[in-house]
């Protein structure tokens, strides 16, 4: 009993450490720029809710959000439509350069987006995708898809060969035994996968950022505005912070059990 | 698991070769086009040859930033990989604290990266942030605009702070994924802890830790917004890595024939490394 009572002081502490940087954001957005910048309070001493209305209010604000979430979304579908099959196939089957393939997917996760910055911007001008979220969606699937394969493909190789075949002797054709049966089976891979899908994808700015302009731009490039003339608006720039977890919260809420349940099933 | 020789699984990835050659195979041949061409503007180019690469190879800027990029990487993984599987050891397994406490440890992961370093900061403020003033009350001074080394240290606690999470996320559900017998089998062998820890949990979190290390090592290794919001990569040179020596070079200078060359090298160094990484992984794999 003594070592679980050192774990449960271990963990507070810990979770005590990742939380004081988020509790000063909050404690931020609540305060006037003068008193932020003023002297050290530790809670609001004129608590406004001024810096949230201001990017309610504005249309260019919350777009932003709406903007992030609908290429985040966007993402999170491609990357699993397009990663699932493939996860299966690295999985149950040995075909000519799959572990070359394998790498090679990975190897998309390593390149330095600084240079790379403005291929993409031309690449996709050049096609007409520009400043869409479908530029920004595809663009992600660049690092999310290795990361959404070699996942899937750990949950995958969890479950027994011998449930596919059963299927297939029952008359099961691929489509409707992958649909039915598979994706059941390997419920909790796919809601860790589209967490990580949805969490690299939300924090990405670069690219986000170099391929949109107006239609398409992402929150976190839209904060950059509260830098102005005058300085930083610290208010404003905490209020949208605070707001930029809350998807995210939601997204972990749901998968929450998933994540305690099933991760790396078979590969352990 | 054996697998069933079957060329016809080329059907099924595909999809997936497509979208990433779109994406990926393309800019990498702009790039590599850069980088052996002298670019005036965009219709006068000339064919320099290995020339940038030479250049590029001899910068000192490189080399500097190259070792400190090293030094940092060893030190997030050092820390990170050892406190990440700490703290999914000691997570509750069950009931509504496992929930409570999945939830608040993915919070820093759910931040966009320009405001992690908007939060640090203020956050190392001494007049105005509390980690700041928290430090300097105890007698220590820290200034993380103006001493490298505490800029350094800074840094290193934000990415510490920031990704510490994601290593223990995976290992938390790497545990879950052992069966009770293997505890049980162990109690009756009156296995120690440690003996518990070093032969039944860590063998079980190897391919979650692969997942970790490797993750960890690219992204550490590519840090840009982080540390270019904190303080721009000073004071002086003391946080400036690679990709922020890269971006200043390409868009700060416009060279971008250098920067072209500059970014394949820096894309080899990570491929390279990470390779190994996987490889001698997959080997200690085999060996056993």
């Amino acid at each position: 009993m003594n070592y679980s009572l050192k774990k449960k002081l271990g963990i507070s502490a810990y979770i005590f450490f990742v939380l004081l940087p988020i509790y000063w954001l909050l404690n931020m957005s609540f305060k006037s720029n003068s008193e932020i910048l003023g002297e050290l309070t530790f809670w609001p001493k004129d608590f406004t809710l001024d810096n949230y209305a201001v990017i309610f209010s504005d249309p260019t604000w919350y777009m932003g959000y709406v903007n992030s979430m609908a290429y985040v979304s966007l993402n999170v579908i491609i990357t699993l439509m397009v990663a699932l099959p493939a996860a299966y196939a690295f999985s149950r089957y040995k075909f000519a350069g799959d572990k070359q393939l394998f790498f090679w997917l990975l190897t998309n996760r390593m390149a330095p987006p600084a240079v790379f910055l403005l291929p993409f911007f031309q690449l996709y001008s050049s096609v007409g995708l520009f400043d869409t979220h479908l530029a920004v969606a595809l663009a992600h699937c660049l690092f999310n898809v290795p990361l959404a394969v070699w996942i899937l493909e750990g949950f995958m190789s969890g479950v027994p060969r011998e449930i596919d075949e059963t299927a297939y002797i029952d008359g099961y054709s691929f489509p409707r035994f992958f649909i039915k049966i598979f994706l059941p089976l390997i419920r909790s891979g796919i809601g860790v996968t589209a967490f990580f899908a949805f969490m690299f994808s939300w924090v990405e700015l670069l690219l986000a950022r170099t391929l949109t302009s107006v239609e398409a731009k992402p929150i976190s490039a839209i904060m950059t505005r509260t830098i102005g003339a005058s300085g930083i608006d610290w208010g404003v720039l905490a209020a949208a912070g605070v707001l930029t977890i809350i998807p995210g919260l939601l997204v972990i809420w749901f998968v929450r059990n998933h994540v305690a349940k099933g991760f790396a099933l078979g590969r352990v | 698991m054996n697998k069933v020789e079957n060329n016809k699984a080329w059907f099924l990835v595909t999809p997936v070769f497509l979208l990433v050659a779109f994406s990926a195979v393309i800019p990498l041949m702009t790039v590599v086009n850069y980088s052996v061409q002298d670019i005036f503007d965009q219709n006068t180019a000339y064919f320099v040859g290995a020339e940038w690469y030479r250049e590029v190879l001899n910068d000192p800027r490189l080399h500097d930033s190259l070792l400190r990029q090293f030094i940092f990487s060893g030190s997030v993984l050092l820390i990170e990989i050892p406190l990440g599987i700490a703290v999914a050891l000691m997570m509750p397994t069950r009931g509504w604290t496992a929930s409570a406490g999945l939830i608040l440890l993915a919070i820093p992961l759910l931040i966009p990266w320009n405001v992690i370093g908007t939060i640090w900061q203020v956050f190392g403020r001494a007049d105005i942030g509390l980690f700041g003033w928290a430090l300097n009350g105890l007698g220590i001074d820290y200034n993380y605009a103006s001493n490298p080394m505490d800029a350094w240290f800074t840094v290193l606690l934000m990415d510490v702070w920031h990704w510490t999470s994601l290593v223990a996320l995976l290992c938390y559900s790497g545990l879950r994924a052992i069966p009770e017998a293997y505890y049980q089998a162990a109690r009756i062998d009156r296995a120690s802890n440690w003996a518990i820890f070093r032969y039944i949990q860590l063998p079980k979190l190897k391919s979650v830790l692969v997942i970790g290390i490797l993750l960890r090592f690219m992204d550490s290794f590519m840090i840009y917004t982080e540390p270019f919001v904190l303080t721009g990569g000073g004071p002086g040179n003391s946080t400036t890595f690679l990709s922020q020596t890269l971006t200043q070079m390409a868009i700060g200078q416009f060279d971008l024939g250098p920067a072209a060359a500059f970014s394949l090298i820096y894309f080899l160094i990570v491929l390279l490394v990470s390779w190994l990484f996987f490889t001698t992984i997959t080997h200690l794999d085999k060996a056993k």
